[in-house]
């Protein structure tokens, strides 16, 4: 799994990668109850603003990690954007994308080095 | 920027785990490791326990404290029972709202709280403006009891709090010193704010942590229980430049200090303010729910249509409501549009999102009358 500076996770699922935000990140923001996902289709450049989570108190923007194309988007997000604490890591995922330069994934953030970040 | 002040339960909060941030001039605990929402609805579903210790509190002594308290508050001071509490304003000359406070007539004095962010100048203009003496109370903290188990939990440290109605108040002496109660809070739940000597506060706070029933709450929860209670945040929902009637406050202001009556006027704005008691206002807070499950948060732009280019209004208070389980909202619109089902939009980032004109509260008042 590699990590953006935006607290942002991928994970590679065949020739895609899901992406989504971490526990960290899902801890800072509180209660999520409000998501808004990118277009299914729509092509993305690096630090777009692409999905709009709202928790309790504070509206927050997630940026496309990587040029691409969105290719899936979790509807579930939709009925239980709650499954954004609940398993930030798992089935609440934001959406799948189709990224241009695939090396350029290579250069993002280890696990450790993510770890090391946020300590 | 100025050092933050502290109240007694600081180190109280760091133990129970909380987040602190600053709020009006204060480090003050956002949340518990509970979160925004458990706490919300914990205080709705049993009780939850606040910090309020950063908001003023003041004793107005003299005889004529009430009535002198009239030319600044455009509410019946005089008439107010002995050990009852009221909600009032303070006025300015151009009929907006300088605070909102509550004021308890304690037989030979007034008690008054009031806003955190707003004490020090409500102080000077009591001071400006009334001859009587102004305490201000800077030795003891106020914690705020909320939520339908808050009268047996208080009751097993103070048990005549049972017989307490709604706005009543009582001094009383407890194993935690002497203690200032009211049956009062801004959750829209029945519950207590309890004045305690600084040194004893956190033996308090403690003491009603105990109990199984009340978990700590901060102030993320506190204003979504505001909110849905429809009840104004001061510089959010009002300020100087909203009046009264706009505001939805007309209540707070007693027949006999309107028109007709034995002591009409006499307080800043009352031209203004009385005419629109009379005539009504051009405009007029309400109550608004977005379709859907996007917030609309305070500055959102309110429309009458789709494409319409000027908005009418604007969102003043805006967030999801844990117990509603939806957005809610409150804002200001023209006076023709403040009809309960009216059809607006909010323009949410960048695009325009239905919403209706909907009655206040957003959820039923849970108080002991």
């Amino acid at each position: 799994m590699k990590f953006t500076e935006e607290h942002e996770w991928l994970r590679a699922d065949g020739d895609v990668y899901v992406v989504g935000i971490t526990e960290y990140a899902a801890e800072q923001l509180g209660d999520v109850v409000f998501v808004e996902l990118p277009e299914d289709g729509s092509d993305v450049k690096k630090d777009d603003e692409i999905v709009v989570i709202e928790s309790v108190k504070v509206a927050s923007d997630i940026k496309a990690p990587l040029d691409g194309t969105i290719v899936a988007v979790n509807d579930k997000l939709g009925d239980a954007p709650a499954l954004v604490n609940e398993d930030p890591l798992g089935e609440g995922w934001f959406f799948k994308m189709r990224i241009d330069d695939a090396s350029a994934v290579e250069a993002l953030m280890d696990e450790a080095a993510y770890k090391a970040m946020i300590s | 920027m100025p050092e933050l002040k502290r109240t007694a339960l600081y180190e109280l909060h760091g133990e129970l785990g909380a987040k602190m941030v600053p709020f009006a001039g204060y480090e003050m605990p956002v949340q518990y490791p509970l979160g925004v929402m458990k706490e919300h609805l914990h205080t709705r579903d049993a009780a939850g326990l606040f910090d309020v210790s950063h908001m003023g509190q003041v004793i107005l002594r003299g005889t004529d404290a009430a009535s002198q308290l009239e030319a600044l508050v455009p509410a019946n001071m005089i008439g107010l029972g002995e050990n009852r509490q009221r909600y009032g304003l303070f006025t300015n000359d151009e009929g907006g709202i300088l605070d909102d406070l509550m004021i308890a007539n304690r037989g030979d004095h007034l008690f008054l709280v009031v806003n955190a962010a707003c004490k020090d100048a409500d102080i000077a203009h009591m001071r400006a403006n009334l001859t009587c003496a102004v305490d201000v109370v800077d030795d003891r903290s106020l914690l705020a009891l909320q939520g339908p188990a808050a009268e047996a939990v208080l009751a097993d440290i103070v048990p005549s709090v049972a017989a307490m109605r709604f706005m009543d108040v009582i001094v009383t002496d407890s194993a935690f010193g002497d203690l200032w109660i009211s049956r009062s809070g801004y959750t829209g739940e029945d519950g207590f704010e309890v004045s305690v000597a600084e040194g004893q506060a956190v033996a308090l706070a403690r003491a009603l942590l105990a109990n199984d029933d009340v978990e700590p709450v901060g102030l993320g929860a506190r204003d979504s229980l505001r909110l849905e209670a429809g009840l104004c945040l001061y510089g959010n929902d009002i300020d100087t430049g909203t009046s009264p009637v706009e505001a939805g406050l007309s209540w707070s202001i007693q027949k006999v200090r309107r028109n007709g009556g034995d002591r009409a006027g006499g307080f800043p704005g009352a031209e203004r303010i009385v005419s629109e008691l009379e005539n009504g206002a051009d405009r007029r807070r309400v109550g608004l729910a977005p379709e859907g499950r996007a917030p609309m948060r305070d500055g959102t732009p309110l429309f009458d249509s789709e494409t319409a280019v000027e908005p009418i209004g604007h969102v003043t208070s805006g967030a999801f409501g844990p117990t509603v389980e939806r957005p809610v909202s409150m804002g200001y619109v023209p006076a023709a549009m403040a009809d309960t089902g009216t059809r607006l939009y909010g323009e949410v980032r960048g695009k325009r999102l239905p919403v209706t004109v909907t009655a206040l509260p957003f959820i039923p008042a849970n108080f002991k009358r």
